[in-house]
């Protein structure tokens, strides 16, 4: 029990610091790296709070997959930071002014918070004790069923996603050969070559 | 289903499992804080300018590593990311197969069939073509 305790406190603490560095790290890349190390210790608090499949799912999907991409676009950004930090103080009134009213607003929410009469009994429910069902089964026996809709949207939502990726990247590029093997086998001896005759001293 | 304290047992010898990882980190952190506090504190230092600059092959680097690619690899990426995802999702399916019937089952062949409408998009456009 105590040693439950000393890892909660170690990952969140971990975790609250990492979260700090992504917005206060100079260099993007660093800050990537910084989420990264927050990825894990969150996976870390998953597995404290029962939930393996989650934090595995974390670290395959965010760690493996998020945070490459996040390198992909920090690497082709490509701009010089000395120059982006020189308005620093031409930009901080209105960049302060957005930032006071997204903290009104959040506090206005906060503020206005109230739990639905069912949440409390939602939260009732029992969970399934880990020693006998694993944390994957019981994800499995309602997500394809109970939470239909919701499991459908989400392939709707990456279909979106795939569509949205290649219309905004693919570009047809001009001058590039492609390889088309079907083409490329049914040449014919005819289209490929010519013999010519070359007179002699002529040249061709 | 059981009483709150079994939940929390079972929890816990869940848990247990984890130690051998948890004890892994450790040693990790451990050796790794090992190897860079000694270096820092047995060998000797001198830096200068020379020795801290970038090194390739005894000439000046050419750029910074930071340069502009192609927005083909950002393409390949999130296209991965999306059948990840996919497979993310038929773990905890393949393991309850037999319990969610016949619902669950054409539940995820819709699932697989609305994202292979994305896969056929993609491979008629060119997206995986590396031209």
């Amino acid at each position: 029990m105590l040693i439950h305790a000393l890892c909660f406190y170690l990952f969140a603490a971990i975790l609250v610091a990492s979260a700090v560095m992504v917005i206060a790290a100079r260099n993007p890349v660093h800050s990537v790296l910084f989420l990264i190390l927050g990825f894990f210790n969150a996976a870390g608090l998953f597995v404290l709070m029962g939930a393996e499949f989650l934090a595995m799912i974390l670290v395959v999907v965010y760690v493996g997959a998020v945070a490459v991409l996040f390198l992909f676009v920090v690497m082709m950004l490509d701009v010089d930071f000395a120059a982006l930090r020189s308005g620093f103080l031409r930009y901080l009134p209105i960049g302060g002014l957005i930032g006071l009213i997204l903290l009104a607003e959040l506090a206005l929410i906060v503020g206005a918070w109230s739990f639905a009469p069912e949440a409390a009994s939602a939260s009732q429910l029992p969970i399934p004790d880990p020693s006998q069902i694993s944390n994957t089964h019981a994800l499995g026996l309602i997500l394809y069923t109970d939470y239909v809709y919701a499991f459908q949207m989400s392939g709707l939502i990456l279909l979106v996603a795939m569509v949205g990726a290649i219309v905004l990247t693919l570009r047809e590029r001009e001058g590039v050969r492609r390889q088309d093997v079907s083409r490329q086998i049914n040449r014919t001896r005819e289209q490929s070559i010519e013999v010519v005759k070359v007179p002699t001293r002529g040249g061709v | 289903m059981g009483t709150d304290g079994d939940v929390m047992e079972g929890h816990l010898s869940m848990l247990r499992e984890y130690l051998p990882i948890l004890l892994f980190l450790g040693i990790a952190t451990g050796l790794s804080a090992i190897m860079v506090i000694a270096s820092l504190i047995v060998a000797r230092q001198h830096p200068d300018s020379e020795k801290l600059s970038a090194y390739e092959c005894g000439f000046e680097a050419f750029e910074d590593a930071r340069h502009k690619f192609d927005v083909r690899f950002y393409l390949v990426a999130i296209l991965f990311i999306i059948f990840d995802l996919e497979v993310a999702f038929l773990f905890p399916w393949a393991v309850t197969l037999g319990e969610i019937g016949l619902f669950g089952f054409w539940s995820m062949v819709v699932f697989l069939g609305v994202l292979t409408i994305g896969f056929a998009y993609e491979w008629r456009k060119g997206a995986l073509e590396w031209e």
